[in-house]
């Protein structure tokens, strides 16, 4: 097989204008991949299924990963003007700004995004994996990606899943529904800023996280309902 | 290989099912087949419209065992995990613990012991008799032979089971293997048990096949029906033995040659027609090629570690990168995508689900023929629901 | 009434069977239990597996699995009941005709057992319907199913037909359909049937 910075230089020979990254994997597995710019993702997407020598006609593997948004602190320096006490000209002391470098930490917020990466493979030359991936703009409102299911098959009920799970809206999907939880369902339970249902209503051992949830609803009910019914209901 | 395409014939939706028309009299009837019925092997429902007997349209419908495994390995050590992937494919406890323990020493260059990979295979192979042998006998049942052929394959079973609980004290969880090696090591007398059931496989195989290959009824309902062509297939990330019922020769065991696979002499059977009976067959042969895979890695078996020394077990915390491991598990190619962030937990935590992807043509091979034949392709397809839906 | 021990036995000996009409229907309904076709996950496959050659659950007359929840008696709750699954669940349970018994096989059906943790599992089935036997195990072996179906068997023995703890079906007060939860947008609603399952006090 090409290496993925052949893989790379042949997309941009035939796809003009492709925007693909080259992202290494530090990892001992070594298996770098290429970042695809969403609006040429399934031109790109043709041209490594149908190219005579790349052939990757089995995408194996469609993955969700949630980045959330990052909370950056860094140090600057920035120059401030401070009033300072110095010696007048005529000997006396005068309060004068002065100009003075000083360190302060910032927060950024740095942008999340949610990705997806797909794993091909080729049956007709028995290579791979070639790793692509693919970026939105952020993790709540422009979350469009294009479909690669028209190209591959096999991208449909994995697309559909991603959907699901990570809410990840895939443009030309023909049947963009959720997959594993049920219709009525808001939540995109594979994001990491999730929060599950509190249906941790009983544990006969309750401990770490268990123990601060059941402690959190103990208090919860006792403000709401005054103390909790114990007696055992009919049943 | 009879593939690989011709471009010209890649329209627009060529790998779309195709539409079917109802003649026009009467009304459609929907059906919603699941989750609870007698042959979805567990909770899967199909939204089945019909026109009269046929079938004009199919939706599967998933979710009903979603465990969330994915969400809960997020959050648990790597080797916690690996208990959990056992209860992915519940028949194939064995390939699962091997295909996690794959991923996971591709991300971080471990290398595995000699012993080590021969025991992998031994039971690896083992787990795939099994596993097409209770696959088969639940097609037939389906089928309508109440009870028999599954008797028979549960039969051999057992005998296998017996010899996975001696080893790792399970009889289907068996949370056997480690990042580089494995947990115990093979006794000798395990080892003459082993020879004994596997001495008895080709006659359990033997006996199989005059109980069904050319039985009259089998080979009625099941040849000519549910055709999967090999380039949907290929297109379609189907993968395994359906793969190969089509024709395609591709085989992750020839492949990547993982573990130490390229010392055995094996074939890959191959189907001509893709339809139920070429898969029924093509995991028969499979089954009688397993058993020679396990004849040679019980006499070459060496002695050794079990265990890398170098592994490191506590406080395993591999570098940041990303591995995609996979492996050719009875049920197709089960792979494991893990991203670390140099954490004690993966960050990311993927599982390809051979079962899941295999469906996604469900609905191209059903389309046009009968109900009853539903239920018939859906069972040749060998899926546990476990794995579907995670 | 009562009939003394020895001499059942004895009239017995002379060819003479004396019985109560309680321990005549219980024994029949006790010896042809059957139980409903329906399996979840991996449990499901061990459920199997007993009624195969090797456990052969034949012996205790309840080899015959219906597929339809109308003809069976028993409900074998096999493995990790979803909330996608679990109003499902309720619904074949409202299905069965009465006398009907609930088997919880295997940590998930009991507490949602390894995968407690997460977001589409029900903790245990018992929080919608009434549990009569449960069986701790992932999975349990064969042998304990069959530990099931004996406790089932001796509990089914001990009822009796009037009065206190006769079975449902011969009490016309006794409530007969269960609440389906409804499927919200987070979570099932309600999480639990209070009636059937108070929240147990915890004593920390
Ligand atoms: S208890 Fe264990 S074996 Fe049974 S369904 Fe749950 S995870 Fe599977």
């Amino acid at each position: 097989m090409k290496t993925v910075e052949e893989i790379k230089a042949a997309i941009e020979a035939a796809v003009p204008g492709a925007g693909v990254e080259f992202v290494s994997n530090p990892s001992a597995s070594a298996q770098h991949s290429l970042r695809i710019a969403p609006q040429s993702a399934v031109a790109v997407a043709k041209f490594l299924r149908d190219d005579a020598d790349l052939a990757f006609d089995f995408l194996s593997n469609v993955t969700g990963v949630d980045w959330p948004d990052k909370e950056i602190a860094e140090k600057v320096k920035v120059m401030r003007w401070v009033t300072k006490t110095v010696d007048g000209p005529d000997g006396q002391k005068v309060d004068q700004p002065v100009e003075e470098t000083v360190e302060e930490t910032r927060k950024r917020i740095e942008s999340g995004c949610l990705e997806v990466v797909y794993h091909l493979y080729s049956v007709g030359k028995k290579h791979g994996p070639l790793v692509l991936r693919m970026r939105t703009v952020n993790r709540t409102d422009q979350v469009d990606l294009p479909s690669l299911t028209p190209v591959w098959r096999s991208a449909e009920l994995q697309e559909r899943e991603v959907f699901d799970l990570y809410g990840v809206v895939f443009g030309g999907h023909p049947d963009l529904r959720r997959l594993l939880m049920w219709d009525g369902f808001k939540d995109h339970p594979m994001r990491r800023d999730y929060v599950e249902p509190d249906d941790f209503e009983y544990e006969p051992t309750p401990h770490d996280e268990v123990l601060k949830r059941a402690q959190e609803r103990e208090n919860r009910e006792q403000r709401t309902e005054g103390p909790r019914d114990r007696g055992l209901a009919a049943g | 290989m009879t593939v690989v395409e011709n471009k010209a014939e890649r329209a627009e939706g060529w790998n779309r099912p195709q539409v079917i028309e109802p003649d026009g009299e009467g009304e459609l009837l929907e059906v919603a087949m699941g989750p609870h019925h007698p042959s979805t092997h567990g909770v899967f429902r199909m939204d089945v419209a019909l026109d009269g007997e046929r079938v004009v349209r199919l939706k599967p419908v998933f979710g009903y065992l979603h465990r969330n495994h994915e969400k809960i390995a997020e959050g648990a050590s790597y080797l916690a995990s690996m208990p959990y992937t056992d209860r992915l494919d519940y028949f194939c406890s064995l390939t699962n613990n091997w295909a996690y323990a794959l991923a996971v020493e591709k991300l971080v260059g471990q290398v595995v012991p000699e012993r080590a990979e021969y025991i992998r295979v031994i039971l690896a192979e083992l787990t795939r008799v099994q596993n097409h042998a209770s696959s088969i006998g639940f097609l037939i049942q389906e089928m309508g032979a109440s009870g028999t052929p599954l008797m028979y394959a549960f039969k051999e079973r057992e005998k296998i089971l017996d010899l996975f609980e001696s080893l790792t004290g399970s009889r289907m969880m068996c949370n056997y293997m480690r990042f580089g090696g494995c947990r115990v090591d093979v006794s000798a007398s395990w080892l003459d048990a082993t020879r004994k059931v596997v001495a008895g496989l080709p006659a359990f195989v033997d006996e199989f096949e005059a109980l069904l290959s050319s039985n009259e009824i089998l080979m009625a309902r099941c040849q000519g029906v549910g055709i999967l062509r090999p380039e949907l297939a290929i297109n379609a990330g189907v993968s395994g033995p359906m793969l190969r019922g089509s024709g395609v020769n591709y085989d992750v065991r020839k492949v990547d040659h993982y573990g130490i696979y390229d010392r055995f002499k094996f074939r890959i059977p191959l189907g001509d027609h893709g339809d139920i009976y070429d898969r029924y067959m093509v995991r028969i042969l499979e089954m009688r090629e397993s058993i020679k895979i396990i004849e040679q890695a019980l006499r070459d078996l060496p002695a050794g570690p079990i265990m890398d020394t170098r592994a490191k077990l506590r406080g395993f915390r591999p570098k940041p990168g990303e591995a995609y491991g996979r492996i050719e598990a009875p049920k197709g190619e089960l792979g494991f995508y893990l991203i670390s962030d140099g954490g004690l937990n993966p960050y990311r935590y993927r599982v390809r689900p051979p079962s899941l992807i295999n469906l996604t043509i469900l609905e191209d091979m059903c389309l046009g023929h009968n109900v009853a034949d539903v239920v018939l392709i859906f069972g040749s397809v060998d899926i546990v629901l476990g794995e579907v839906d995670r | 009434m009562a009939v003394d021990q020895n001499l059942k036995i004895e009239l017995g000996k002379q060819g003479i069977f004396v019985t109560t009409i309680e321990e005549l229907y219980n024994w029949g309904r006790r010896s042809s239990v059957w139980p409903m076709q329906f399996g979840l996950a991996c449990c499901a496959i061990e459920m199997i597996a007993t009624t195969m050659a090797r456990y052969d659950l034949a012996r205790f007359g309840a080899e015959v699995f219906r597929p339809s929840p109308r003809q069976a008696d028993l409900m074998i709750v096999s493995g990790t009941v979803t909330k996608k699954m679990a109003p499902q669940v309720v619904r074949l349970y409202n299905q069965m005709a009465e006398p009907r018994y609930v088997i919880a096989m295997g940590a998930c059906a009991i507490s949602g057992g390894p995968f407690k943790q997460g977001y589409n599992v029900l903790k245990g089935i018992d929080r919608y319907i009434p549990v009569d036997v449960h069986i701790p195990g992932c999975p349990p072996r064969p042998e304990a199913l069959i530990q099931a179906f004996m406790t089932l068997q001796k509990k089914i023995d001990g009822q009796p037909l009037t009065g206190e703890g006769r079975p449902r079906h011969l009490d016309a007060e006794a409530q007969g359909e269960f609440p389906v939860p409804e499927q919200g947008e987070h979570d099932l609603e309600p999480t639990s049937n209070k009636g059937v399952w108070p929240v147990p006090i915890t004593i920390r």
